[in-house]
């Protein structure tokens, strides 16, 4: 019996003497571990989706591998951990993740109340509405008393709420958790209406049964500016992330190339050569190797080589570059200097 | 340990540390301070956490704005609602499937019990099937066979199902029309309240005249009728204060009158026809622990099988199915949360599902969940009790 006594308050004590977990260290950790742990989403053709070999590739998936190309230069070093919608920022908070990348858009309240930072837009784009062909719908504004299908725990459904609300129109929202669900409810004839992302749209087309008997309206009813996004406090990680997507775009703006990334070590541009961690420490001030860069490039491609891989016109996805071209051919696409 | 002396004297002076009733106390003390101690340490912890990386925290969010819509909701609710509104509706309908499912899975629970043991070996093996069958498919498989049965057998809502004009099927849901109350409609229920009163003492004075002549009053007709021709006659003399919308296809869907969504209807199906598989068990197993004596002497009585079942059998069985049958309606109000994985807006999905997402404040929307999961379970358990107390045999 004391002996019992003794061990509870000796275990109580245990645990009051040990601190709360510090909020710098994600890169130490990850180190330690030797591996990032990436949200993804569960599977989104063309952003992130799982091979029948259980092999990951994806728009996002690329934001997952350039910061282990980064950190490890292996893109290997990556554990994905498919979120929901709704899982994705309880992941985040509770540090089961390291970091998201997942489709997910940039607002006010999660970079403030729920504790994040987003480190950069990946992806600038905005919500729209996917109906079947036979319905004869030309635009958004013909949809009063639609069923719409959309994913729970979303900016999605949220706007949908707005956009009909201030249209004065009347609607029923049926929303699911998980986005495989909200698809098979649009297809089986619940709903009228589709809505999400306008990339989610047409990544999610191609999973319907029959992709050609539905169209994507012309209407674009919000700004989804979608980009990776990590706990708030750990500013040295936050580099991490947002400086392998920078060089990504910087890349792209040089000129260089996964192909010929080797050849321009020898470049005498000087913004190259600091990129590519030839002259400068640009890769210590993050606390990582000097070719942080030259591996992301080497390892993933740069911007331009990510978007047309995963998404762009030659993929199923078919995704026109439009606003997401570099600032240089008229774009929004803008990485700071490397200097 | 110390040996408790029996008998009157008074025990011999110990040392408090050597005395056992001392030390239970003090034990027992040190574990309740162990406990709140150790509470406080995780609110604590949990709080300068949440603070320490920025997250929100609090209740204050309950009174914003929540911004989104739900597809069903029994009280009045919109984009414009607050959270706690939001959770208010969540709330109503679990509520709302949990106490429709409990009386059907009794109802059909008791039929399939009773099958169970027909002498009839046709609907003995049915209901044994049945019950087999049930028992041992997951539920949420259950949910998605209903839903995805009504999903794709429904036609959609330009090809729906008429029912006479005035009530519409299709896979949107189950249209019906929706009483529309006028001026001097309250007579309607007042005639209803009357009736039940009246159905009351009726049954009072039926009784104490069988008790006393051992005449039989056919009281279930009578209660009927009376329940159903008062607010009736009440309905007629003011001149039907009340008229009904038909709902009638408009753009996409219909609009107007009720409607039953499929996730509901879907839902309640499984949650109805997986419970009642347990609570035939339970009722058989209540029928079976009453001695065959009983039935005997209630042949020999002259009474036949279904009063015999209705009279002797069953108000014995209850005392034994009552306690494992309030378990079986605990389950069923916590099983109503897999609605999430089909889109009904229960408390969990609407709660803590969008709006702990919505708001991030992932700790204070499970704690009120749990608490309100909480208190229905007690709630529903203390009611049980009363009742089991109440059929409780009363020795005399
Ligand atoms: N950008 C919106 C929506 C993001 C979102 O979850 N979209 C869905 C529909 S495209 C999705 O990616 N689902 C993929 C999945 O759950 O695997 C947000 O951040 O709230």
């Amino acid at each position: 019996m004391k002996k019992l006594t003794v061990l509870a308050a000796g275990a109580a004590l245990a645990i009051f003497a040990s601190g709360t977990a510090m909020a710098q260290q994600t890169l130490a950790q990850v180190k330690q571990r030797g591996q990032v742990i990436c949200g993804v989403s569960q599977s989104l053709p063309g952003f992130a989706n799982p091979d029948a070999q259980g092999n990951w590739a994806g728009f996002d998936v690329d934001m997952c591998k350039s910061v282990a190309a980064a950190i490890f230069g292996d893109t290997k070093r990556v554990k994905y951990v498919p979120t929901t919608a709704r899982e994705r920022f309880t992941a985040l908070q509770s540090g089961e993740v390291d970091f998201l990348a997942r489709n997910t858009t940039w607002t006010m309240s999660r970079d403030t109340q729920l504790g994040f930072d987003f480190v950069g837009i990946n992806f600038y784009d905005g919500q729209g509405f996917m109906v079947r062909k036979d319905l004869n719908v030309k635009n958004a504004k013909q949809l009063a008393g639609a069923a719409v299908c959309t994913q729970t725990g979303t900016t999605t459904e949220l706007n949908v709420a707005d956009f009909f609300r201030s249209n004065k129109m009347d609607y029923k929202v049926v929303a699911f958790e998980k986005n495989d669900e909200v698809l098979a409810a649009y297809d089986s004839g619940r709903c009228d209406v589709f809505t999400t992302d306008r990339s989610g749209l047409a990544a999610d087309r191609t999973k319907l049964k029959d992709p050609n008997a539905h169209i994507i309206l012309p209407d674009v009813i919000s700004k989804e500016p979608l980009g990776p996004l990590v706990r708030h406090g750990d500013n040295n990680w936050g580099d991490i992330i947002r400086w392998a997507f920078f060089a990504m775009v910087n890349a792209e703006e040089l000129g260089i190339t996964a192909a010929n990334v080797d050849q321009m070590l020898n470049s005498p541009n000087p913004e190259i050569k600091r990129l590519l961690g030839k002259e400068g420490d640009f890769g210590k001030m993050l606390g990582l190797e000097n070719n942080w860069a030259y591996n992301v490039i080497k390892m993933v491609g740069n911007y331009a080589e990510s978007y047309e891989r995963n998404v762009g016109t030659k993929t199923p996805i078919g995704l026109e570059r439009g606003v997401n071209a570099l600032w240089t051919a008229g774009g929004l696409q803008y990485a700071p200097p490397v200097r | 340990m110390a040996v408790q002396i029996r008998g009157g004297a008074a025990p011999p002076s110990v040392a408090v540390w050597n005395d056992p009733r001392a030390r239970a106390i003090f034990f027992q003390a040190m574990a309740l301070v162990l406990v709140i101690a150790f509470g406080w340490y995780i609110f604590h912890n949990t709080y300068t956490n949440l603070e320490k990386r920025g997250i929100a925290s609090g209740f204050a969010y309950l009174n914003s704005t929540a911004g989104f819509g739900i597809i069903m909701h029994l009280i009045p609710y919109s984009e414009e609602s607050s959270y706690g509104r939001a959770m208010l509706v969540g709330l109503l309908n679990t509520l709302v499937v949990a106490a429709i499912g409990v009386v059907f899975a009794t109802v059909l629970g008791f039929i399939i019990g009773i099958a169970r043991l027909s002498r009839n070996w046709l609907i003995a093996r049915i209901a044994y099937v049945y019950i087999e069958v049930i028992r041992n498919i997951p539920l949420l498989l259950q949910i998605f066979f209903w839903y995805q049965l009504l999903g794709k057998s429904l036609p959609g809502p330009r090809q729906s199902f008429n029912i006479l004009d005035i009530a519409f099927l299709n896979n949107r849901g189950l249209y019906v029309p929706a009483p529309v109350f006028e001026e001097g409609f309250w007579e309607i229920p007042v005639g209803f309240v009357i009736a039940c009163v009246a159905s009351y003492f009726i049954h009072r004075w039926a009784r104490k005249r069988q008790e006393l002549t051992g005449q039989q009053f056919p009281i279930f007709l009578t209660t009927l009728g009376l329940i159903v021709a008062i607010p009736f006659i009440a309905a007629i003399i003011t001149g039907m204060p009340l008229h009904w919308e038909i709902p009638a296809l408009r753009g996409f869907n219909f609009q107007g009158g009720m409607v039953l969504i499929p996730e509901f209807v879907s839902l309640l199906f499984a949650l109805i026809i997986y419970t009642a598989a347990f609570i035939g068990e339970i009722v058989r197993s209540g029928i079976m622990a009453i001695s065959h004596g009983q039935t005997e002497a209630s042949y020999a009585l002259g009474l036949r099988p279904g009063p015999t079942l209705r009279l002797v059998i069953i108000p014995q069985a209850m005392r034994v199915i009552i306690p494992p049958l309030t378990s079986q309606y605990l389950n069923l109000t916590k099983n109503s949360s897999l609605a999430t994985a089909i889109a009904y807006p229960d408390l969990v999905a609407v709660f803590s599902g969008t709006v702990l997402n919505q708001t991030g404040q992932a700790v204070e929307c499970m704690a009120i969940t749990m608490g309100v999961y909480l208190t229905i379970s007690l709630l529903t358990s203390m009611f049980m009790n009363w009742f089991n107390a109440k059929v409780a045999l009363k020795e005399r």
